[in-house]
């Protein structure tokens, strides 16, 4: 099954859409909420992530009977160190997207503990990819 | 505890999400950090608030919260209410300041 979504950069007020409509399909093909929760908080950060960063997004999830596959690729300014991005409290969002609560740098290690597998791809100037891998057994 | 028990006890005005007013409380959350909330909240938690946005509900939502309250008199934003009311996630309004209500929220889970 392959469901598939897109987000603007800056709109906040859809970013969680796809995490919600994801978790309701989860629950329809009774998948361990433990596991629905991983995925969805994962896909959660990573589409506020793009809403705060990027220009524009496209998220793909594929379901099989192994595991749920996100990807989400976006076109934005890229992540200069993913190190640093990986790190806890390290932030380069705006003071508009703090006050909102978000951009305290825990969005890409909340992506990381909830994830079985995350690969990030990123060029600077041109966008980044990730792929966020969650198994079902 | 229900939702409603905590309505009373507190007297917290329901500002919305009606329909979840007999949810099962687990515990309570006090945080302004929104990756926070959804990094370390308990399925049935309590969450206590400023922030006024949809995203609340989107996290409320994902992490199965029993209710959101917020503090200070503030009120909802539009569309969060709007999402609270489709969710069905109790939204609580009170005047106290968030040290206060977390203080008491959290004695009256104890007994």
């Amino acid at each position: 099954m392959q469901l598939n979504y897109s987000i603007e950069g800056g709109d906040f007020t859809n970013a969680g859409n796809a995490s919600s409509q994801v978790k309701k399909i989860l629950k329809k093909l009774n998948v361990d909420p433990k596991i629905t929760r991983r995925v969805v908080v994962a896909l959660y950060e990573a589409e506020v992530n793009v809403a705060a960063h990027a220009y524009r997004g496209e998220i793909i999830v594929d379901i099989n009977t192994e595991r749920i596959r996100v990807v989400l690729k976006d076109e934005g300014p890229g992540i200069e160190s993913i190190e640093n991005a990986m790190t806890e409290g390290f932030s380069t969002a705006s003071a508009e997207v703090r006050q909102m609560g978000f951009g305290a740098g825990m969005g890409l290690p909340n992506i990381n503990k909830n994830a079985d597998e995350l690969n990030i791809k990123s060029d600077v100037g041109v966008g980044t990819e990730l792929e966020i891998i969650t198994k079902l057994k | 505890m229900q939702v409603q028990q905590i309505v009373k006890k507190l007297n917290l005005t329901v500002i919305g999400g009606n329909d979840g007013i007999d949810n099962e409380i687990t515990g309570g959350y006090t945080s302004d950090l929104l990756s926070d909330v959804m990094g370390n909240v308990g399925d049935g938690n309590v969450w206590i608030t400023l922030q006024t946005h949809k995203n609340v509900m989107a996290i409320a939502s994902l992490r199965d919260i029993s209710a959101v309250i917020l503090v200070k008199g503030l009120k909802p934003d539009a569309d969060m209410l709007e999402k609270a009311n489709e969710e069905g996630i109790p939204v609580l309004g009170t005047e106290m300041e968030t040290f206060e209500v977390t203080g008491k929220l959290f004695g009256f889970l104890q007994k």
